[in-house]
């Protein structure tokens, strides 16, 4: 086996810690283009967890699940996007803090 | 065989260059920076899943989250041109700073819980052909297949709507 099996413990930190500066970015940060990428940011750590569950069960099926998350946040980036740039079509900004209205 | 160790230099640096780039996408102030980070965080993590025996996904993740996710990304924001919208003012409003908190107490609360747990090492002897392509495409067309058609309808789906969203008018 190669030598860079580590305890699939540190990974789950990793996540945790790539989740949590994501929630941060979303909570705090103010521009919806970084709010947008920190929730890739949470998405990816999820991914994370996925593929070290995966690894820990020799299990394939969390690769898949990550494929699909990987899928789903292509279609989310896409409609996201879409809605950002319709929200500055129309405000002119894209502070969320500024964005409080559904309609106006 | 099978022994999962402690972590080696070589995850200890993804990981540090992985956390490093994803702290500076959220405080960085301009935000082709933080897509730029951002495009180095999904490198390093997919150097991480292949780390993780997952050299498919670690594919999948160079090709379509750091180019065409990223892609998209700088698109929109050359697009927008934000130079306006520089957030020049650092006033914490009362949502910050409970967000803030919050997001700072879930990262302990996750690294506490976890700590303690010892990682279950029940690796069997199917390395070789794990996470390959062949073992993935495998399950992915014969037990998934109704998902995978699944993800194909909803990115049909989130094309249309990105073009009707986008477009000033029909």
């Amino acid at each position: 086996m190669a030598p860079n099996q580590v305890d699939s413990q540190y990974y789950l930190l990793l996540a945790a810690a790539l989740f949590c500066i994501g929630m941060f970015g979303v909570l705090v940060r103010r521009n919806a283009l970084v709010v947008f990428m920190s929730i890739e940011l949470m998405l990816n750590a999820a991914n994370l967890t996925f593929l070290a569950a995966a690894r820990d069960r020799m299990d394939s099926n969390g690769h898949l699940a990550a494929l699909f998350v990987i899928a789903v946040a292509a279609a989310e980036a896409a409609i996201g996007l879409a809605i950002i740039i319709a929200l500055f079509r129309n405000r002119g900004t894209v502070n969320v803090e500024d964005i409080r209205t559904m309609k106006y | 065989m099978n022994h999962l160790g402690p972590p080696g230099t070589v995850f200890y640096l993804l990981a540090f260059a992985t956390a490093f780039s994803a702290i500076l996408v959220i405080v960085v102030r301009n935000p082709i920076n933080s897509a730029m980070a951002l495009v180095a965080t999904f490198l390093f993590l997919a150097a991480i899943y292949a780390q993780l025996l997952a050299h498919t996904i670690a594919i999948l993740q160079v090709l379509v989250y750091a180019g065409a996710i990223m892609v998209l990304f700088l698109f929109v924001i050359m697009l927008l041109s934000l130079t306006q919208d520089a957030e020049v003012t650092p006033r914490l409003s009362i949502h910050q700073v409970v967000g803030g908190a919050t997001a700072v107490a879930l990262v302990v609360g996750l690294v506490l819980g976890r700590w303690h747990e010892a990682g279950g090492a029940r690796a069997k002897e199917t390395l070789a052909r794990f996470g390959t392509l062949e073992q993935v495409g495998g399950l992915l067309y014969t037990r998934w297949l109704l998902p995978f058609e699944a993800v194909s309808l909803l990115l049909l789906v989130a094309m249309v709507g990105a073009v009707v969203v986008a477009k000033p008018r029909i």
